[in-house]
């Protein structure tokens, strides 16, 4: 192992190496676990993998796999968890978050290199999932996880991967009634040409009358299978009492449909076929483009996509075992290791509790727990394993009332109407009431015409255009969003947004980053030379609160450190120079609890005399300030923070007042200070990142929860924005209103086609020549209209129009 | 007159059997993953020439493209 000073990328994922490089085979890597994949794809012939895209790795603390995986040895967990198991070949499906390139296709997909018991694997990109089939006699399941998380692509496995139930069926509906469409639309152009050439002929009537029966029977599965979604939501909208844009079209659809089956079996003309095959192939390729969806990505978590599958149960005589979580029963003892997840409300019996509560408060300073003391369910143990004693079942403990105390999810979002609900209203008003009146008016002209004046404007007026506008529209806004990091659950996330006043943060994890901090060497009390023998001490750590202390010190050359140690949760300690130094907390340190120093404090010791301490503060985001200044000019700002008021003074300045900052909020005061904002009548956006927000984040009117990584647990919510792509919140919101503007002017756009076409039918004169025309036309010409000024918007605004690479 | 028709009814019989491909492919999840497909089809075949270094690929082994 041979180290190196200078700036240099790791071979395996593409990171600064730093100060310390591993060179092997030539190669530079980051850590030793960059290292140890590349040796283990390198020895097993699948460096094609390096070949296929540059740095594919991806670079994670490599935990030891130890015990971590021992519960997929047990019988019943692996019969819920496996897809099928038969004759000695299983079946099983993963989620993989790390799946992220063409590279990891690829390697999954030839695992059988790995391991032969692998007969065959499939990875579905999108989903992030990957099937495996093997050989039980030759890996077990354990051992294909191990497999996995040895090569960095450890399955993310959750009490909700064993659920069957929450496994979603892939809908394909919308492939199969645009195909019809489509295939249809295609027939029906040919078979009416004849009657767009007015050839008079007795010949040619006889072809237009075979043709226009071929017309009837292509147009039967246009109107009936490929429509049939649109008749389905008017019938459920009415049935509400509730009209909805579908309502219109169904309309229109049935117009079109028995007006052309009266014309072509009456011989009176060659009737409206190719506009029905045309709209609903439009229609339906609208519906296709907002069924797109980040289908990695999940909404709708609950705290069973968070906890584990089994817990490690302790017997009466000290053994070990495996019991799976639905199992798990108040009164019994359990086994916590060092990450691990405590399930349920329980009573520390054995071991020292550090308890990293950071993704229920948001608040990563671990709590320091002692025999006897109580534990709520959702912190993780950082430290040695502890054993505890359940107080609660799973489903009572207090997290998990957190979420059954919300409402169905229906209810929601009612504060206001869409801009499509309101508009296809009066729309829809307008045209019954324009065809009545022009229909009772042809009575008294001309009585034989005023059925086919009344079919016609029901025709004219069916808002395709107007239907394809929010799809494009608002689907586009997500698309450019979803470039830049920031996912919303579905369109119209983007027109809630687009609405907002209000904007309520969170602090800790949302204004400041949870593994950052900014180091204070105030209260150091070593000299200048002692500085050095600590920033070499804390080199060789990479927590985050030691990086801190590393570039808070002067520089210096490092000086060599023997006996390092880090204590998990502790501290670190270590012989520099001769001399004994420790760091840590203050129970490490210095062997007390210390007093009347700040929280996050670290402690110094050289050779065993207590040397002052450093305070660490969690670094404010990037652009925090840019972020608030413009986003302060033009919504209310108010803060809900679980800490207290100590950065009071600090944040005063980007709020309209001191009223607006809420400290020691719980996560009910949150909610009810969201509720009671909304009750005012404002249109509040709750940003918030742990589950203490995710009451105030579902009665938010666009809850956007703030994570590190969106492929790892959010709270439930409306948006998931990823933390670094923070600083571009006040653009994106710039962006919904664009937005929003785009979609008014689309629809007046089409609004002034429907002018037109109506001005045809109420006049009388509205061939079916015409309707093809003008039908087409209208959306074709607002879909681009909306794409390229979609895509003029985000160049404007700066926001990224292709995906990163 | 009656050629037209025959004609006719050949391209409806044509097109649909391109439906029915239409159909099949979507059934067989060829539309589930765009991304997965556009790059998998850019992998190098298996070749057996790791011969010398980790034992020779199986006979078995299936081929790794996406058809389920």
């Amino acid at each position: 192992m041979i180290k190196n000073e200078g700036f240099s990328r790791c071979f395996h994922c593409g990171e600064d190496c730093g100060s310390s490089i591993i060179l092997f085979d030539e190669k530079q890597f980051c850590c030793s676990g960059c290292q140890t994949v590349y040796e283990i794809l390198s020895g097993s012939n699948s460096s094609e993998y390096y070949n296929l895209t540059d740095h594919p790795g991806m670079k994670t603390a490599f935990p030891e796999l130890g015990k971590r995986f021992d519960f997929l040895d047990n019988e019943e967990i692996k019969q819920e968890i496996l897809d099928f198991s038969d004759n000695g070949v299983s079946r099983v499906k993963f989620f993989i978050p790390s799946i992220h390139c063409s590279s990891c296709i690829w390697l999954l997909e030839n695992l059988h290199r790995l391991n032969e018991g692998i007969m065959h694997s499939t990875v579905h990109f999108t989903k992030k999932e990957a099937a495996f089939t093997f050989r039980d006699s030759e890996i077990s399941l354990r051992g294909l996880v191990e497999l996995l998380a040895s090569v960095n692509y450890a399955p993310y496995i959750s009490l909700e991967s064993v659920d069957k139930s929450s496994k979603k069926k892939i809908n394909r509906d919308v492939y199969y009634r645009l195909g019809v469409a489509g295939f249809c639309f295609g027939n029906i152009m040919l078979f009416s040409f004849p009657s767009y050439l007015a050839i008079d002929d007795t010949v040619e009537q006889f072809i237009r009358q075979n043709f226009g029966i071929l017309n009837i029977l292509l147009g039967i599965p246009v109107a009936f299978y490929s429509g049939s979604g649109f008749f389905i939501s008017a019938y459920k909208g009415l049935k509400k009492r509730f009209i909805s844009i579908d309502l219109p079209i169904a309309i229109g659809i049935l117009a079109l449909f028995f007006r052309s089956v009266y014309e072509i079996l009456s011989g009176t003309g060659p009737g409206f076929m190719d506009s029905l095959a045309g709209l609903m192939f439009f229609l339906l390729i609208g519906k296709w483009y907002q069924g797109l969806t980040y289908q990695a990505l999940s909404f709708e978590r609950d705290y069973r996509s968070y906890f584990p599958v089994a817990v490690t149960l302790i017997s009466g005589k000290g053994e070990e075992s495996i019991l799976p979580l639905k199992h798990l029963k108040t009164g019994m003892r359990i086994l916590v290791r060092n990450n691990e997840l405590i399930p349920a409300d329980a009573i520390l019996v054995k071991g020292e509790g550090s308890i990293d509560y950071s993704f229920v408060s948001g608040e990563s300073d671990p709590v320091k727990k002692t025999e006897g003391q109580r534990i709520f369910a959702g912190g993780k143990q950082s430290g040695p394993a502890i054993e505890l004693i359940i107080e609660k079942e799973v489903t009572q403990s207090k997290l998990t009332e957190l979420w059954n105390q919300k409402p169905g999810h229906e209810e929601r979002h009612n504060n206001w109407e869409s801009l499509i609900d309101v508009i296809s209203r009066f729309f829809t008003a307008v045209v019954l009431i324009l065809a009545l009146v022009t229909g009772v008016a042809w009575w008294f002209i001309d009585p034989s015409r005023a059925a086919l004046v009344v079919t016609a404007i029901l025709i004219v007026a069916c808002p395709c255009a107007l239907a394809m506008t929010l799809p494009f529209s608002f689907g586009g806004a997500m698309r450019v969003f979803g470039r830049n990091g920031f996912y919303v659950k579905r369109s119209s996330v983007v027109e809630s947004l687009s609405r907002i006043n209000t904007v309520v943060l969170d602090k800790t994890g949302t204004l400041t980053k949870s593994n950052d901090f900014d180091a204070n060497l105030d209260h150091l009390l070593v000299d200048e030379a002692s500085f050095n023998l600590l920033r070499s001490l804390v080199r060789h750590s990479t927590h985050p609160m030691s990086v801190a202390v590393y570039q808070a010190l002067p520089n210096a050359p490092a000086l060599p450190v023997t006996g390092f140690t880090e204590h998990l949760s502790k501290g670190v300690e270590g012989t520099v120079g001769g001399h004994h130094v420790k760091l840590g907390s203050g129970e490490f340190v210095l062997g007390r609890l210390p007093g009347g120093t700040p929280a996050g404090s670290l402690f110094v010791s050289v050779d065993g005399t207590p040397s002052g301490y450093i305070i660490l503060k969690h670094k404010y985001r990037e652009g925090m300030r840019d972020v608030l200044i413009s986003m302060g000019r033009k919504y209310e700002l108010h803060l809900l923070s679980g800490d207290n008021d100590a950065e009071l003074p600090a944040l005063l300045e980007f709020f309209p007042s001191a009223d607006h900052l809420n400290f020691n909020q719980t996560p009910v005061d949150k909610l009810n200070y969201v509720r009671k904002l909304r009750g005012e009548g404002k249109k509040v956006m709750m940003i918030g990142d742990g589950l203490n927000d995710a009451g105030a984040l579902y009665e938010s009117d666009c809850g956007i929860s703030i994570a590190d990584d969106v492929y790892h647990f959010s709270p439930s919510c409306d948006a998931i924005l990823e933390a670094r792509q923070f600083r571009k919140l006040s653009t994106f919101l710039k962006f919904s209103k664009i937005s929003r503007r785009l979609v008014i002017m689309s629809m007046s756009f089409s609004f002034f086609y429907n002018i037109i076409g109506l001005s045809f039918a109420i006049s009388g004169n509205l061939t079916p020549i015409v309707s093809a025309i003008l039908m087409p036309l209208s959306s074709v010409s607002v879909i681009t209209l909306i794409t390229v000024a979609t895509y003029l918007a985000s160049a404007r605004t700066k926001l990224n129009i292709t995906y990163p690479v | 007159m009656n050629v037209i028709l025959i004609l006719v009814a050949f391209s409806l019989i044509v097109a649909l059997i391109g439906l029915g491909a239409f159909f099949w492919s979507v059934r067989s999840g060829q539309y589930d993953d765009p991304y997965g497909s556009s790059v998998r089809i850019l992998f190098e075949d298996e070749k057996p020439r790791d011969a010398e270094e980790s034992a020779p690929v199986q006979g078995n082994t299936e081929n790794p493209s996406n058809q389920k």
